[in-house]
């Protein structure tokens, strides 16, 4: 098999696998985040801004494993 | 399609390549001066229209930051609004016919995240004194410093990553849905991208905030 192919497999591996890990962790965080807010709605702003932060902070993952999927079609050091 | 790694140079000056992201700040740069010296020739005491609008954005932005900074948060004030505002309508650039946002290349957000990196160590030394910043970096006990290092790169990295991964991925995302089914199936992915960008300058501002909070944490 080119390594052609490989990278496009390995690039659509990747983009799934940083799919589905923050796309877990995100909802877990939200369901958690509104419990929260369900429980003491007076503290809605700082939860929600603290939200924010923390999955801004989760979706580095997904956007790291983007990243690396478009080097890997894009940009790839092994094809010349 | 064409690698979103590569930036269109439009001319040179002298030496220095200048891309077309770089011309599209340049031109949100005097909007925003523009419009900001315009509008404020003319304040009054009891404000209205346009003024009211201004003032509310201001103090909302201030409120924002006063929450994260407990003291002393004015002084951050023009630093980060004006990062938001700046990067907010960079973002917004992609709804304009002809422009891209300036953010979808790697440039724009390579140099925001440098300018958030040095802020942070300006507002760890001023508040803290240099010894007493750095010494903050072997803060629990001094196995922890590789560990500081690597966070204070890794982060300014993942800043950078996030708002250019978030931009550029929605500008593919519209531009292969055009070329699969036609032309107003985007426009609600549109709708999405614009929430999108305003949240992360939002994200990209409050990150900046605390960042530069938690530099200065010791002084209180």
């Amino acid at each position: 098999m080119d390594i052609e192919y490989i990278s496009i497999i390995a690039a659509a591996l990747t983009v799934s696998a940083g799919a589905l890990g923050p796309a877990l962790s995100e909802g877990y965080a939200v369901a958690r985040a509104m419990d929260a807010i369900a429980r003491q709605p007076e503290a809605a702003g700082p939860l929600a801004r603290t939200l924010f932060v923390g999955l801004a902070m989760i979706e580095t993952t997904a956007i790291y494993c983007l990243v690396v999927a478009l080097l890997l079609l894009y940009a790839n050091p092994f094809i010349t | 399609m064409e690698s979103p790694f590569i930036s269109h140079i439009m001319f040179t000056l002298g030496p220095v390549p200048i891309s077309f992201a770089v011309v599209i700040t340049w031109g949100i740069m005097l909007a925003l001066v523009s419009v900001a010296w315009l509008s404020c020739r003319h304040f009054r005491t009891f404000p209205a229209g346009w003024q009211a609008a201004i003032e509310l954005l201001i103090i909302t932005i201030d409120g924002q930051i006063a929450e994260v900074i407990q003291h002393n948060s004015k002084r951050f004030l023009p630093l980060i609004g004006t990062l938001f505002i700046f990067i907010a309508l960079a973002n917004l650039m992609d709804l304009v016919p002809g422009l891209s946002a300036p953010t979808a290349v790697f440039e724009t957000p390579a140099a925001l995240a440098m300018i958030a990196y040095f802020s942070v160590h300006y507002a760890g030394v001023s508040s803290q004194g240099l010894w007493g910043y750095l010494k903050s970096y072997m803060k629990p006990s001094i196995i922890m410093l590789p560990f500081t290092l690597l966070s204070q790169i890794t982060r300014t990295f993942s800043m950078m990553v996030r708002l250019f991964g978030n931009m550029m991925s929605g500008q593919f995302l519209i531009g292969i849905l055009l070329v699969f089914v036609g032309l107003f199936v985007p426009i609600p992915l549109m709708a999405l991208h614009v929430l999108i960008s305003l949240l992360q300058a939002y994200i990209f501002a409050i990150l900046a905030t605390v960042f530069i909070a938690a530099a200065m944490a010791d002084q209180s």
